[in-house]
Protein backbone atom coordinates (compact mmCIF):
# COMPACT_ATOMS: atom_id res chain seq x y z
CA UNK A 1 0.00 0.00 0.00
CA UNK A 2 0.86 3.89 -0.17
CA UNK A 3 2.51 4.82 3.12
CA UNK A 4 2.15 8.29 3.71
CA UNK A 5 3.30 10.47 6.61
CA UNK A 6 1.79 13.77 8.02
CA UNK A 7 3.21 17.15 7.10
CA UNK A 8 4.34 19.45 10.43
CA UNK A 9 0.91 21.10 11.68
CA UNK A 10 2.63 24.85 11.16
CA UNK A 11 3.25 23.44 7.66
CA UNK A 12 -0.67 22.99 6.87
CA UNK A 13 -2.00 25.97 8.96
CA UNK A 14 0.99 27.82 6.84
CA UNK A 15 -1.52 27.08 3.77
CA UNK A 16 -4.98 28.02 4.93
CA UNK A 17 -4.41 31.18 6.60
CA UNK A 18 -6.70 33.18 4.55
CA UNK A 19 -9.53 30.54 5.31
CA UNK A 20 -12.53 30.96 7.71
CA UNK A 21 -14.03 27.31 6.88
CA UNK A 22 -12.40 24.85 5.54
CA UNK A 23 -13.42 20.62 4.34
CA UNK A 24 -10.94 18.40 5.76
CA UNK A 25 -11.50 15.09 4.09
CA UNK A 26 -9.49 11.76 5.30
CA UNK A 27 -9.33 8.95 2.83
CA UNK A 28 -10.29 5.30 4.07
CA UNK A 29 -7.42 3.44 2.06
CA UNK A 30 -4.07 3.12 2.20
CA UNK A 31 -3.34 6.27 4.63
CA UNK A 32 -6.14 4.95 7.23
CA UNK A 33 -3.96 1.54 7.63
CA UNK A 34 -0.58 3.15 7.93
CA UNK A 35 -2.45 5.82 10.77
CA UNK A 36 -1.60 8.94 8.38
CA UNK A 37 -5.02 10.34 7.26
CA UNK A 38 -7.87 7.67 8.26
CA UNK A 39 -11.20 9.21 9.82
CA UNK A 40 -9.27 9.27 13.41
CA UNK A 41 -6.32 11.52 11.92
CA UNK A 42 -8.78 13.66 10.24
CA UNK A 43 -10.56 14.63 13.75
CA UNK A 44 -7.20 15.09 15.27
CA UNK A 45 -5.63 17.62 12.27
CA UNK A 46 -9.09 19.24 12.26
CA UNK A 47 -9.16 19.54 15.54
CA UNK A 48 -5.26 21.30 16.25
CA UNK A 49 -5.88 23.45 13.27
CA UNK A 50 -9.19 24.72 14.72
CA UNK A 51 -7.16 24.91 18.21
CA UNK A 52 -4.22 26.83 16.52
CA UNK A 53 -6.65 29.57 14.90
CA UNK A 54 -8.84 30.02 17.85
CA UNK A 55 -5.83 30.87 19.57
CA UNK A 56 -4.74 33.23 17.29
CA UNK A 57 -8.45 35.02 17.66
CA UNK A 58 -8.91 33.51 13.71
CA UNK A 59 -11.32 31.19 14.37
CA UNK A 60 -11.63 28.35 11.76
CA UNK A 61 -14.48 26.73 10.95
CA UNK A 62 -14.40 23.25 9.64
CA UNK A 63 -16.26 19.94 7.78
CA UNK A 64 -14.70 16.77 8.26
CA UNK A 65 -15.40 13.66 5.79
CA UNK A 66 -13.97 10.61 5.21
CA UNK A 67 -14.36 9.50 2.11
CA UNK A 68 -13.90 5.39 1.10
CA UNK A 69 -11.16 6.26 -0.88
CA UNK A 70 -9.76 9.36 -2.79
CA UNK A 71 -8.38 7.63 -6.02
CA UNK A 72 -12.11 6.93 -7.20
CA UNK A 73 -14.44 8.93 -8.71
CA UNK A 74 -17.07 7.74 -7.72
CA UNK A 75 -15.76 8.01 -3.89
CA UNK A 76 -14.59 11.50 -5.12
CA UNK A 77 -18.16 12.78 -6.67
CA UNK A 78 -19.41 11.74 -3.06
CA UNK A 79 -18.25 14.43 -1.50
CA UNK A 80 -19.90 17.08 -4.06
CA UNK A 81 -22.57 17.96 -1.05
CA UNK A 82 -19.94 19.22 1.01
CA UNK A 83 -18.04 21.29 -1.24
CA UNK A 84 -20.27 24.57 -1.15
CA UNK A 85 -19.53 27.89 -1.51
CA UNK A 86 -18.39 28.72 1.85
CA UNK A 87 -15.64 26.80 1.90
CA UNK A 88 -12.55 28.31 1.23
CA UNK A 89 -10.18 25.44 1.12
CA UNK A 90 -9.96 21.60 0.84
CA UNK A 91 -7.45 19.81 3.15
CA UNK A 92 -7.12 15.91 1.76
CA UNK A 93 -4.95 13.67 4.56
CA UNK A 94 -4.80 11.47 1.18
CA UNK A 95 -1.80 10.25 -0.39
CA UNK A 96 -1.04 12.62 -3.85
CA UNK A 97 -3.18 11.11 -6.16
CA UNK A 98 -6.26 11.84 -3.45
CA UNK A 99 -4.89 15.39 -3.59
CA UNK A 100 -4.94 15.49 -7.66
CA UNK A 101 -8.11 13.97 -7.86
CA UNK A 102 -9.93 16.79 -5.45
CA UNK A 103 -8.28 19.44 -7.08
CA UNK A 104 -9.30 18.04 -10.90
CA UNK A 105 -12.88 17.77 -9.46
CA UNK A 106 -13.75 20.20 -7.23
CA UNK A 107 -12.47 24.30 -8.24
CA UNK A 108 -11.27 25.00 -4.81
CA UNK A 109 -7.86 25.32 -3.32
CA UNK A 110 -6.64 21.77 -2.24
CA UNK A 111 -3.67 21.37 0.31
CA UNK A 112 -2.20 18.26 1.10
CA UNK A 113 -1.71 17.20 4.63
CA UNK A 114 0.14 14.41 3.93
CA UNK A 115 3.76 13.90 2.70
CA UNK A 116 3.61 10.43 0.33
CA UNK A 117 6.54 8.43 0.92
CA UNK A 118 6.78 4.96 -0.44
CA UNK A 119 5.01 1.88 -1.77
CA UNK A 120 5.43 -0.69 1.69
CA UNK A 121 4.09 -3.07 4.25
CA UNK A 122 3.65 -2.99 8.00
CA UNK A 123 6.44 -4.65 9.43
CA UNK A 124 5.01 -4.14 13.11
CA UNK A 125 2.59 -1.87 14.40
CA UNK A 126 3.61 1.45 13.55
CA UNK A 127 6.56 0.63 11.46
CA UNK A 128 6.40 0.41 7.67
CA UNK A 129 9.13 -0.33 5.20
CA UNK A 130 9.48 0.35 1.70
CA UNK A 131 8.90 -3.22 -0.75
CA UNK A 132 8.59 -2.12 -3.83
CA UNK A 133 9.99 0.49 -6.53
CA UNK A 134 7.05 0.76 -9.02
CA UNK A 135 9.87 -0.27 -11.57
CA UNK A 136 7.65 -1.57 -13.96
CA UNK A 137 8.44 -4.23 -14.67
CA UNK A 138 8.80 -7.48 -11.83
CA UNK A 139 11.50 -9.46 -11.40
CA UNK A 140 11.04 -10.54 -8.14
CA UNK A 141 11.27 -14.37 -9.90
CA UNK A 142 14.68 -13.86 -10.44
CA UNK A 143 15.43 -13.04 -6.91
CA UNK A 144 13.61 -15.18 -4.80
CA UNK A 145 10.72 -12.84 -3.96
CA UNK A 146 13.65 -9.94 -2.42
CA UNK A 147 13.41 -6.70 -4.78
CA UNK A 148 17.13 -5.22 -5.35
CA UNK A 149 15.77 -2.44 -7.21
CA UNK A 150 14.41 -0.95 -4.50
CA UNK A 151 15.78 -3.48 -0.81
CA UNK A 152 19.49 -2.94 -2.16
CA UNK A 153 20.41 1.03 -1.80
CA UNK A 154 22.55 0.93 -5.30
CA UNK A 155 19.32 -1.36 -6.85
CA UNK A 156 22.11 -3.10 -8.88
CA UNK A 157 20.77 -6.55 -10.70
CA UNK A 158 23.72 -8.61 -10.26
CA UNK A 159 25.00 -8.45 -6.71
CA UNK A 160 26.16 -7.96 -4.05
CA UNK A 161 28.32 -4.77 -4.26
CA UNK A 162 31.73 -4.62 -2.15
CA UNK A 163 30.24 -2.75 0.57
CA UNK A 164 28.21 -5.71 2.08
CA UNK A 165 29.51 -6.40 5.57
CA UNK A 166 27.88 -9.19 7.84
CA UNK A 167 25.08 -9.18 5.76
CA UNK A 168 24.11 -5.43 5.85
CA UNK A 169 24.63 -2.43 3.75
CA UNK A 170 27.30 -0.21 4.03
CA UNK A 171 24.96 2.77 3.36
CA UNK A 172 22.85 2.12 6.44
CA UNK A 173 24.82 -0.99 8.81
CA UNK A 174 20.72 -1.18 9.84
CA UNK A 175 19.43 -1.88 6.26
CA UNK A 176 20.04 -5.30 5.57
CA UNK A 177 21.74 -6.41 2.32
CA UNK A 178 19.51 -7.47 -0.67
CA UNK A 179 21.45 -9.31 -1.99
CA UNK A 180 22.83 -11.31 1.17
CA UNK A 181 19.14 -12.09 1.46
CA UNK A 182 18.49 -12.78 -2.07
CA UNK A 183 21.54 -15.45 -1.67
CA UNK A 184 20.21 -16.48 1.81
CA UNK A 185 16.66 -17.18 0.35
CA UNK A 186 17.85 -18.86 -3.14
CA UNK A 187 19.95 -20.92 -0.90
CA UNK A 188 17.49 -22.24 0.88
CA UNK A 189 15.23 -22.75 -2.12
CA UNK A 190 17.95 -24.61 -3.81
CA UNK A 191 18.07 -22.14 -6.41
CA UNK A 192 21.35 -20.76 -6.41
CA UNK A 193 22.22 -21.31 -10.10
CA UNK A 194 19.98 -18.95 -11.00
CA UNK A 195 22.63 -16.48 -9.90
CA UNK A 196 24.90 -17.69 -12.19
CA UNK A 197 23.27 -15.95 -14.77
CA UNK A 198 23.90 -12.40 -15.44
CA UNK A 199 21.56 -10.28 -15.89
CA UNK A 200 21.76 -7.36 -18.62
CA UNK A 201 20.93 -3.91 -17.49
CA UNK A 202 17.01 -2.98 -16.50
CA UNK A 203 14.65 -1.72 -19.36
CA UNK A 204 14.19 1.66 -17.09
CA UNK A 205 12.35 2.97 -19.88
CA UNK A 206 9.34 0.34 -17.96
CA UNK A 207 9.60 2.66 -15.17
CA UNK A 208 9.50 6.51 -14.51
CA UNK A 209 10.56 7.29 -18.24
CA UNK A 210 7.92 8.49 -20.75
CA UNK A 211 5.72 10.50 -18.31
CA UNK A 212 2.84 9.43 -16.38
CA UNK A 213 1.87 5.95 -16.54
CA UNK A 214 -1.11 4.47 -17.61
CA UNK A 215 -2.60 0.68 -17.18
CA UNK A 216 -6.25 -0.46 -19.15
CA UNK A 217 -7.57 -3.44 -19.09
CA UNK A 218 -10.24 -3.69 -22.31
CA UNK A 219 -11.83 -6.50 -20.38
CA UNK A 220 -12.87 -4.58 -17.60
CA UNK A 221 -13.73 -1.45 -19.51
CA UNK A 222 -17.41 -0.36 -19.43
CA UNK A 223 -17.02 2.18 -22.24
CA UNK B 1 -5.24 36.09 37.48
CA UNK B 2 -4.60 35.12 41.07
CA UNK B 3 -8.79 33.78 41.66
CA UNK B 4 -8.41 31.65 38.29
CA UNK B 5 -9.80 28.55 38.65
CA UNK B 6 -8.48 26.12 36.33
CA UNK B 7 -10.78 23.62 34.54
CA UNK B 8 -8.87 20.30 34.81
CA UNK B 9 -9.88 16.85 33.47
CA UNK B 10 -8.13 13.91 34.89
CA UNK B 11 -8.64 10.37 32.60
CA UNK B 12 -8.49 8.16 35.46
CA UNK B 13 -7.47 3.98 34.94
CA UNK B 14 -10.57 2.04 36.72
CA UNK B 15 -8.20 -0.16 38.26
CA UNK B 16 -5.80 2.16 39.54
CA UNK B 17 -6.87 5.88 39.48
CA UNK B 18 -10.01 5.52 40.03
CA UNK B 19 -10.31 3.21 43.36
CA UNK B 20 -7.17 5.49 44.50
CA UNK B 21 -9.67 8.63 44.07
CA UNK B 22 -12.41 6.35 45.96
CA UNK B 23 -9.47 5.90 48.30
CA UNK B 24 -8.96 9.58 48.92
CA UNK B 25 -12.24 9.78 49.72
CA UNK B 26 -12.75 7.51 52.09
CA UNK B 27 -9.67 8.80 53.93
CA UNK B 28 -11.27 12.52 53.55
CA UNK B 29 -8.30 14.00 52.29
CA UNK B 30 -8.64 17.10 50.87
CA UNK B 31 -7.73 17.86 46.86
CA UNK B 32 -8.99 21.10 44.43
CA UNK B 33 -11.92 21.12 43.48
CA UNK B 34 -11.22 21.85 39.76
CA UNK B 35 -10.74 18.03 38.74
CA UNK B 36 -13.04 16.56 36.56
CA UNK B 37 -12.70 12.93 36.82
CA UNK B 38 -13.51 10.85 33.86
CA UNK B 39 -13.01 6.74 34.42
CA UNK B 40 -11.50 4.68 32.02
CA UNK B 41 -11.62 0.81 31.43
CA UNK B 42 -7.78 1.17 31.59
CA UNK B 43 -5.53 4.07 30.95
CA UNK B 44 -4.58 1.98 27.20
CA UNK B 45 -7.93 3.70 26.23
CA UNK B 46 -6.47 6.98 25.40
CA UNK B 47 -6.87 8.71 22.37
CA UNK B 48 -5.04 11.60 21.34
CA UNK B 49 -8.23 12.89 19.82
CA UNK B 50 -10.12 12.66 22.94
CA UNK B 51 -7.60 14.74 25.11
CA UNK B 52 -7.48 17.09 22.38
CA UNK B 53 -11.18 17.51 22.39
CA UNK B 54 -10.85 18.14 26.15
CA UNK B 55 -8.83 21.40 25.38
CA UNK B 56 -10.93 22.22 22.70
CA UNK B 57 -14.04 22.04 25.14
CA UNK B 58 -12.26 24.40 27.44
CA UNK B 59 -10.05 22.50 29.83
CA UNK B 60 -7.05 24.47 30.76
CA UNK B 61 -4.73 21.19 31.74
CA UNK B 62 -5.73 17.16 31.34
CA UNK B 63 -3.93 14.05 33.01
CA UNK B 64 -3.87 10.83 32.34
CA UNK B 65 -3.65 8.73 35.18
CA UNK B 66 -2.36 4.79 34.92
CA UNK B 67 -1.55 1.92 36.65
CA UNK B 68 1.98 1.62 37.50
CA UNK B 69 4.66 0.81 35.33
CA UNK B 70 4.78 -2.79 34.48
CA UNK B 71 1.56 -3.06 36.80
CA UNK B 72 -1.05 -2.32 34.05
CA UNK B 73 -3.80 -5.12 34.66
CA UNK B 74 -4.06 -5.35 30.40
CA UNK B 75 -0.31 -5.60 30.47
CA UNK B 76 0.81 -2.62 28.14
CA UNK B 77 -2.44 -0.14 28.83
CA UNK B 78 -0.76 2.45 30.41
CA UNK B 79 2.98 2.51 28.18
CA UNK B 80 0.48 2.78 25.11
CA UNK B 81 -0.99 5.75 26.95
CA UNK B 82 2.34 7.35 27.54
CA UNK B 83 3.32 7.48 24.42
CA UNK B 84 -0.04 8.59 23.23
CA UNK B 85 0.14 11.56 25.73
CA UNK B 86 3.65 12.29 24.61
CA UNK B 87 1.79 12.48 21.11
CA UNK B 88 -0.74 14.98 22.32
CA UNK B 89 1.76 17.06 23.88
CA UNK B 90 4.00 17.30 20.59
CA UNK B 91 0.33 18.51 19.01
CA UNK B 92 0.08 20.77 21.88
CA UNK B 93 3.27 22.48 21.82
CA UNK B 94 2.79 23.35 17.56
CA UNK B 95 -0.61 24.64 18.22
CA UNK B 96 1.28 26.87 21.25
CA UNK B 97 -1.25 26.02 24.08
CA UNK B 98 1.95 23.90 25.39
CA UNK B 99 2.28 20.57 25.86
CA UNK B 100 2.82 20.83 29.77
CA UNK B 101 -0.97 21.81 30.00
CA UNK B 102 -0.80 17.88 29.77
CA UNK B 103 0.64 15.06 31.91
CA UNK B 104 0.54 10.93 32.28
CA UNK B 105 1.01 9.77 36.06
CA UNK B 106 1.22 6.67 37.44
CA UNK B 107 -0.21 5.03 40.80
CA UNK B 108 -1.79 2.27 42.02
CA UNK B 109 -4.98 1.37 43.72
CA UNK B 110 -3.50 2.17 46.97
CA UNK B 111 -2.24 5.18 46.77
CA UNK B 112 -5.37 7.24 47.90
CA UNK B 113 -2.91 10.50 49.45
CA UNK B 114 -0.62 10.26 45.94
CA UNK B 115 -3.95 10.83 43.70
CA UNK B 116 -4.86 13.89 46.32
CA UNK B 117 -1.47 15.00 45.80
CA UNK B 118 -1.27 14.86 42.37
CA UNK B 119 -4.32 16.62 42.13
CA UNK B 120 -2.74 19.16 44.26
CA UNK B 121 0.71 19.79 41.93
CA UNK B 122 -1.09 19.72 38.57
CA UNK B 123 -3.64 22.40 39.56
CA UNK B 124 -0.51 24.56 41.12
CA UNK B 125 1.43 23.96 37.84
CA UNK B 126 -1.82 25.18 35.41
CA UNK B 127 -2.48 27.71 38.04
CA UNK B 128 0.90 29.21 37.33
CA UNK B 129 0.69 28.91 33.51
CA UNK B 130 -2.95 30.51 33.56
CA UNK B 131 -5.72 29.72 31.55
CA UNK B 132 -5.46 28.05 28.16
CA UNK B 133 -4.87 30.27 25.48
CA UNK B 134 -8.15 29.02 23.73
CA UNK B 135 -10.23 30.70 26.95
CA UNK B 136 -8.48 33.94 26.52
CA UNK B 137 -12.01 35.28 27.81
CA UNK B 138 -11.43 34.46 31.31
CA UNK B 139 -12.20 36.08 34.00
CA UNK B 140 -15.77 36.18 32.33
CA UNK B 141 -17.76 39.47 31.83
CA UNK B 142 -18.99 40.54 35.65
CA UNK B 143 -22.54 40.55 33.76
CA UNK B 144 -22.87 36.82 33.66
CA UNK B 145 -22.00 36.27 37.13
CA UNK B 146 -21.48 32.61 37.40
CA UNK B 147 -18.13 32.67 37.25
CA UNK B 148 -15.51 30.92 34.86
CA UNK B 149 -17.08 29.72 31.67
CA UNK B 150 -14.48 27.82 29.12
CA UNK B 151 -14.94 29.57 25.87
CA UNK B 152 -17.81 29.10 23.87
CA UNK B 153 -16.80 30.47 20.81
CA UNK B 154 -18.44 28.45 17.67
CA UNK B 155 -14.50 25.97 16.68
CA UNK B 156 -16.68 23.83 14.19
CA UNK B 157 -18.09 20.51 13.18
CA UNK B 158 -18.03 17.94 12.28
CA UNK B 159 -20.06 15.34 9.88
Amino acid sequence: MIIAEAKPLAEVAGLINDAQKILVVGCGGCVTVCLAGGEKETGILAAALRMLRKKEGNPLETVEVTLTRQCDPEYVDMLAKYVTDDIDAIISLACGVGVQFLAERYPKWVVPALNTKFAGATIEHGVWEERCGLCGECILYKTGGICPVIRCSKSILNGPCGGSQNGKCEVNPETPCAWQLIYDRLKTLGKLDLLLEIQPPKDWSKSRDGGPRKVVREDVRLA
Amino acid sequence: MQDFEPKIVAFCCYYCAYSAADLAGSLRLQYPANIRVIEMPCSGKTDVRVLLEAFEKGADGVYVLGCMEGDCHFLKGNYRAKRRVKQAKKILDEIGIGGERLEMYNLSAAMGPRFAEIAQEFTERIKKLGPSPLNKNYPPPPKEGEGHKGNSTKAGEGE
